[in-house]
């Protein structure tokens, strides 16, 4: 047991977490906290040139290792920045933890200079938030926002630190072990229900295992896929599961929901039975509820309670971690399940695959985001980490890349985070710096946090940010197309800069491509110097992410096709 | 599907900003509150709130389970067997019939508890449903002011 300052305590406790990264900025209430970084070398701090992009970036590296994701900021406007940060990890149940700086305590509520209500903001947006009245108090409400953080399901935990707290000296006695009387996630699901479910699969006629995030959460991609062999029931992954089952899986349908393939949204509709595991039924996968899956019975495994239930009526709740119970549940399955009975149903959906695969119409002329995508998966399929901004370009790469495992795709699902991609692809490349690291951007949402060149030269973290430049806000563009006759109301963003100075400006490199060769050499040179790269790829304007669940639509209503 | 009116004892720590995750929880989800009243359980570091809320059964599952997710919610009780009370008091002035206002309290458990210069204070503890034929029957005395406690609960 030591004295020592708040500040001292904030960076001591990092080194109990084993914290090797954090992303952050400066500023007036958190000064002395920076003062102890300085002093101290327990981790390394990485200097964003934004606070929305040091909670990214946090979150990248946490979705990517799993680890939770650190990062601080100064009360005020740099939390405020961090904002957008919370939200996006909240809604996708990413571990982090924030922590900003606040005024001094006796100045709190006073106005002053840099003060805002921060845990007041923070609250609807984060698993927990506190507020840290005193020194004392500090190690205790650190070690709970790590453990908070990283169990049950996970999500950003964001502690707020007044100035005056950082300088006050008190014991530093960090708690080996954290028990809260108040929270306790159920782990172990109930014997009887895993049960009665295995009884559920093993009478249905047309199973199909609805799998979603939290096998990606729970680290349970490898007994998915054991269950999946072993019953040879067909599979649909939410955008949050891709990866759980191989690109070439033959039970896999591919993607489910708005963009989801043919004959997955088909599966949904038709089935007896939906084995959701860990997804949490998001209108966006849905399309109008009371159409969906009318003729199936549900299983939902889920660790929270609230997420079970919550939009449809389940038949089979099974509260508890997915892992825990699929233990639980694979050796019962393989026991009791022939695969067999399924083979009528698998027939089926093989016809609709056959009837109507994802597919695009290449051309000569001009570059097809799709095959962009596609192009890319060839050449690293297995070893790159792909993160995503928000758009088209983000659903084509969910409908085309070739996943091969869990944690390869690192998208903003649950909150379509505009901004999010190129400071997350910072955050996985620091976090597993053996693998390449691909951001696929739009020209829209690469600007919204363009200034990360700096950091990402700085740091050497050589994102290859790979811009789908349609010249518009295309995702926002096709709804026009489809549902506004048209109206191409402030989505043209033929206004562009030039994104290959611009890269260079900032000490990286840029390429312009329009045509294949250009792009496979691009690539290949921005791969083979290891540098921070925008690949500014002109492809075709007016493509469209298809098929499409109009919003609201049943999910058996799918645009197949558009003809101008 | 058929609304439902619910009672709600919700057991939380007694720290900072606790009741804000509460009420914000219902203002950001859209579920109604009717009453909510809060205080410390004794000897405790809990507190007890009581909210009178409605909705169809399965908004009231959300309601419950979204409240046990609060990281300081240690108990959430929804019996439907429970003793509800109500405290209501209104200000009366002195040219009424104080006698009648009397009779009238004391029929909901209640009693004139304060006389002033133009005023009379009075009390009334009931029921809920009671409270407001309470409220109902007062108002030929032609009440001033009328505070409602909102309702506390506890369980058979
Ligand atoms: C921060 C933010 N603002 C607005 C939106 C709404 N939005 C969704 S997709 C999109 C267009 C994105 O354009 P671009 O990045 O060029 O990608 P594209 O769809 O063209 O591939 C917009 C504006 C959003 N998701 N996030
Ligand atoms: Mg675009």
């Amino acid at each position: 047991m030591a004295q020592m300052s708040g500040a001292q305590m904030v960076v001591e406790a990092m080194r109990e977490e084993g914290v090797e990264v954090v992303f952050g900025y400066p500023g007036g209430a958190i000064m002395n906290v920076y003062d102890e970084i300085y002093k101290h070398k327990y981790f390394q701090h990485i200097l964003t040139r934004h606070e929305q992009a040091a909670v990214h970036a946090a979150d990248g590296y946490a979705r990517a290792t799993g680890k939770v994701g650190v990062a601080f900021v100064t009360s005020g406007p740099g939390f405020t920045n961090a904002v957008t940060g919370l939200a996006t990890a909240y809604m996708d149940s990413i571990p982090m933890v924030v922590i900003s700086g606040q005024v001094p305590l006796s100045m709190i509520g006073t106005d002053a200079f840099q003060e805002i209500d921060a845990v007041g903001i923070s609250r609807p947006c984060t698993k927990h938030n506190f507020l840290v009245k005193s020194a004392e108090e500090l190690p205790l409400i650190l070690a709970e926002a790590f453990y908070l953080a990283r169990s049950g399901r996970p999500g950003p935990v964001h502690v707020d630190i007044p100035k005056d707290v950082t300088a006050q000296i008190g014991e530093f006695d960090y708690p080996k072990e954290v028990r809260l009387e108040t929270y306790k996630p159920t782990i172990k699901g109930n014997s009887r229900q895993i049960r009665k479910a295995v009884e559920a699969i093993s009478n249905a006629k047309k199973p199909v295992f609805y799998l979603g995030g939290g096998i990606i959460h729970s680290n349970s991609a490898d007994l998915v896929r054991r269950i999946v062999a072993a019953t040879q029931i067909p599979a649909v992954e939410t955008l949050m599961a891709r990866g759980t089952l191989r690109y070439d899986d033959p039970m896999l349908l591919g993607m489910v929901g708005m963009h989801g393939t043919y004959a997955a949204n088909m599966a949904m509709s038709e089935a007896d039975l939906l084995i959701a595991l860990g997804p949490r039924f998001d209108d966006r996968v849905t399309g109008k509820l009371s159409e969906f899956a009318k003729y199936a019975k549900i299983i939902h495994v889920d660790i929270d309670p609230s997420s079970i239930g919550k939009l449809v009526h389940v038949d089979y709740p099974i509260v508890g971690d997915l892992k825990a119970v699929l233990e639980e549940m694979a050796p019962l399955i393989e026991q009791k399940v022939d695969p067999e009975r399924y083979e009528a149903w698998r027939e089926i959906l093989e016809r609709y695959q056959e009837l109507h695969p994802l597919t695009y119409e290449d051309s000569d002329k001009v570059l097809k985001p799709e095959w962009v995508i596609q192009r890319v998966g060839e050449k690293l399929k297995g070893k790159a980490r792909i993160s995503t901004d928000v758009g088209q370009h983000q659903m084509w790469t969910a409908q085309y890349y070739p996943f091969t495992r869990p944690r390869e795709f690192i998208t903003s699902g649950g909150l379509g985070t505009m901004g999010f991609g190129f400071p997350a692809a910072m955050g996985v490349k620091r976090g597993v710096p053996d693998e390449i690291s691909i951001n696929f951007s739009g020209d829209g949402s690469i600007l919204m946090n363009i200034q990360e060149l700096m950091t990402a030269v700085e740091y050497r973290l050589p994102v290859i940010n790979i811009i789908l430049n349609n010249n518009y806000l295309g995702m926002v563009r096709q709804w026009q197309t489809f549902f506004y006759d048209k109206r191409y109301a402030e989505t043209d963003l033929s206004m562009q800069p030039d994104f290959v100075k611009l890269a260079e400006s900032f000490g990286g490199v840029g390429y312009r491509v329009k045509t294949k060769e250009e792009f496979d050499e691009a690539l290949d040179d921005a791969i083979s110097k290891g540098v921070v790269a925008l690949i500014d790829v002109v492809v075709d304007r007016y493509e469209n992410v298809l098929p499409m669940v109009p919003a609201g639509g049943s999910l058996y209503n799918m645009l197949l096709e558009y003809k101008d | 599907m058929k609304i439902e009116r619910r009672v709600i004892s919700v057991i939380v720590l007694n720290e900072h900003g606790v009741l804000s995750r509460i009420t914000g929880l219902f203002a950001a989800r859209g579920y109604n509150i009717e009453t909510l009243t809060v205080a410390p359980i004794p000897g405790s570091k809990y507190s007890r709130l009581t909210i009178v809320t409605s909705g169809s059964p399965r908004v009231i599952e959300q309601i419950i389970k979204q409240l046990h997710k609060l990281i300081p919610v240690y108990k959430v009780i929804e019996h439907s067997e429970l003793v509800e009370k109500e405290m209501v008091m209104a200000k009366i002035p002195l040219e009424e019939r104080l006698s009648d206002v009397e009779a009238l309290c004391r029929a909901y458990n209640g009693n004139i508890v304060n006389i002033g210069k133009d005023t009379a204070i009075i009390m009334a503890a009931d029921e809920p449903s009671r409270i407001k034929n309470f409220i109902e029957a007062l108002k030929r005395f032609n009440p001033k002011e009328i505070v409602r406690s909102g309702v506390v609960a506890i369980e058979r």
